[in-house]
């Protein structure tokens, strides 16, 4: 066992997870009632409502069944109940959680009703809590965990100090063999060639700029002007980011100055490959990109912010780290490392990097987030395009 | 001696302003990262924590360079010292 190791829950498919979550899962947004009710009745279950599974069809629907499938799945989560409007689409569901030999069961609404729907899926859901609540942590090695990344409401501090903060910690940890994952496609806009540069051959290169161009298409095809204040958004615009060109070169400096990616990744889609970095093709915004990454399989997510995003996932616990000393004094309670230091010049990189993995090891032997502890548990789904 | 603003590569034409009390006529000292070499600077405008300042006279239509790289154009002229914001800095993309 080398110099970093943590503490986590092995499942019964060999990966690790952080947390031990028995998630109460709707398949859809009829369903969530059910779902909240069901948690509501068994303390410590966790129910993920959200808007979508109706009448998806296509890529969309792909989509949707791999991000629910994969948040099942993730390794944070020991036991899965799943409520659904019918029977067929929930199975589905079911069987995709399965596969990785966790307990898992799923209820239909329908002919049924919500009381007696509840009552059934409420008594498995104590079943599972009573089961996962038994479940001890081991010592695992660092090469056994998945760190995914993503960054929000950035501003100029986040390029200078807790963006290089992250690439720092990849550096160090990716040729130990941790698995990681950056993502944001339309928010690499005027560094897609750097990032480009980075991939680890010609053809996962290619297929990030085939990725890439399909992005801009989207935009180019719904823009009605210049995306100013969406993308940079309102907040990095006071904050200083002023071009979506100067948001992207900083954003990149969180794969680190010499980390390549070794392959690129379908939203939601779990690393196929061996250990390394990955490219996710998702949204730039923080919910649905932590959504995205958690439904990959990734288990601790790493979060630099700028003017302080207080963003949360139910299932993957986000930690933020900032160099902005005005967001550090105001937004403490959101904040898990202060790098503000970079900006004095009080801090090397290298340090901070090394206190970055520090509170990250802490985070996944059971230190509970600024987030977790404030609530947060922003579960959002991403829609391709219009149901049918 | 605090360092009131910092630039990312030797090649770029502005800094961040990292501390709160940049103001008109202020004596700035900066840092130049890829470098360490250390730069001084008068502020000709109030330009807040991470805001960008021009480190010498840009033209309309210039590249803005940061992190060594193009990151927009400028849409009016720029004089050393003056804070570099939309209102004087547009992208190219989109």
């Amino acid at each position: 066992m080398g110099r970093y190791q943590f503490s986590g829950y092995r499942r019964e498919n060999g990966r690790v997870g952080i947390r031990n979550h028995v998630v109460i899962l709707p398949l859809d947004d009829l369903s969530n009632a059910a779902a909240e009710a069901v948690a509501n009745n068994i303390k410590g279950t966790l129910a993920l409502p959200h808007a979508y599974g109706r009448l998806q069809f296509g890529e969309d629907l792909e989509l949707f069944f791999r991000t629910l499938i994969g948040t099942g799945s993730n390794p944070n989560v020991a036991a899965c109940v799943v409520i659904g409007i019918e029977p067929g689409w929930t199975g589905r569901i079911v069987d995709g959680i399965a596969k990785t030999g966790k307990p898992v069961e799923g209820f239909a609404i329908e002919g049924n009703g919500d009381i007696s729907t509840i009552a059934a899926a409420s008594r498995k859901a104590k079943e599972f809590l009573q089961w996962a609540t038994e479940k001890q942590r081991e010592v695992c090695a660092i090469e056994e965990l998945f760190v995914s990344t993503k960054c929000g409401e950035s501003d100029t501090t986040s390029g200078l100090g807790s963006c290089p903060t992250v690439g720092n910690l990849i550096d160090k940890l990716d040729p130990l063999g941790v698995t990681s994952c950056f993502g944001e496609t339309s928010e690499l806009t005027g560094a897609e060639a750097a990032c480009a540069s980075r991939a680890a051959t010609k053809e996962v290169s290619d297929r990030f700029l085939q990725v890439f161009r399909a992005y801009q298409e989207v935009i180019d095809r719904h823009k009605t002007s210049d995306l100013s204040e969406s993308q940079p958004t309102k907040g990095n615009i006071i904050g200083g980011l002023t071009t979506i060109e100067e948001k992207a070169f900083g954003n990149l400096q969180k794969i680190g100055k010499k980390t390549k990616y070794i392959d690129v990744l379908k939203p939601a889609e779990a690393p196929g490959k061996r250990p390394g970095l990955y490219y996710m093709d998702t949204p730039s915004a923080a919910a649905e990109c932590i959504t995205l990454q958690a439904a990959a399989g990734f288990v601790v997510h790493l979060f630099p912010t700028g003017q302080g995003n207080v963003i949360g996932n139910p299932i993957e616990p986000v930690i933020k780290l900032t160099a902005n000393p005005k967001t550090a004094r105001t937004m403490s309670e959101h904040i898990d490392l202060d790098v503000s230091g970079l900006l004095r010049r009080e801090m090397k990189l290298d340090e901070a990097g090394d206190r970055l993995i520090d509170v990250m090891l802490r985070t996944c032997n059971g230190r509970l987030t600024c987030a977790e502890a404030l609530g947060h548990r922003e579960f959002v789904l991403t829609k391709l395009y219009q149901s049918a | 001696m605090p360092t009131h603003f910092i630039v990312h590569d030797k090649a770029d034409t502005v800094g961040v302003v990292v501390t709160e009390d940049v103001q008109p006529g202020k004596d700035l000292t900066g840092w130049i990262m890829e470098t360490d070499e250390t730069v001084v600077l008068r502020s000709l405008d109030t330009v807040p924590l991470g805001h960008k300042i021009a480190l010498g006279k840009i033209k309309a239509g210039d590249a803005i360079i940061k992190y060594g790289n193009d990151v927009g154009r400028a849409v009016a002229d720029i004089g050393e010292g003056h804070h570099v914001h939309v209102h004087n800095l547009k992208t190219k993309r989109w």
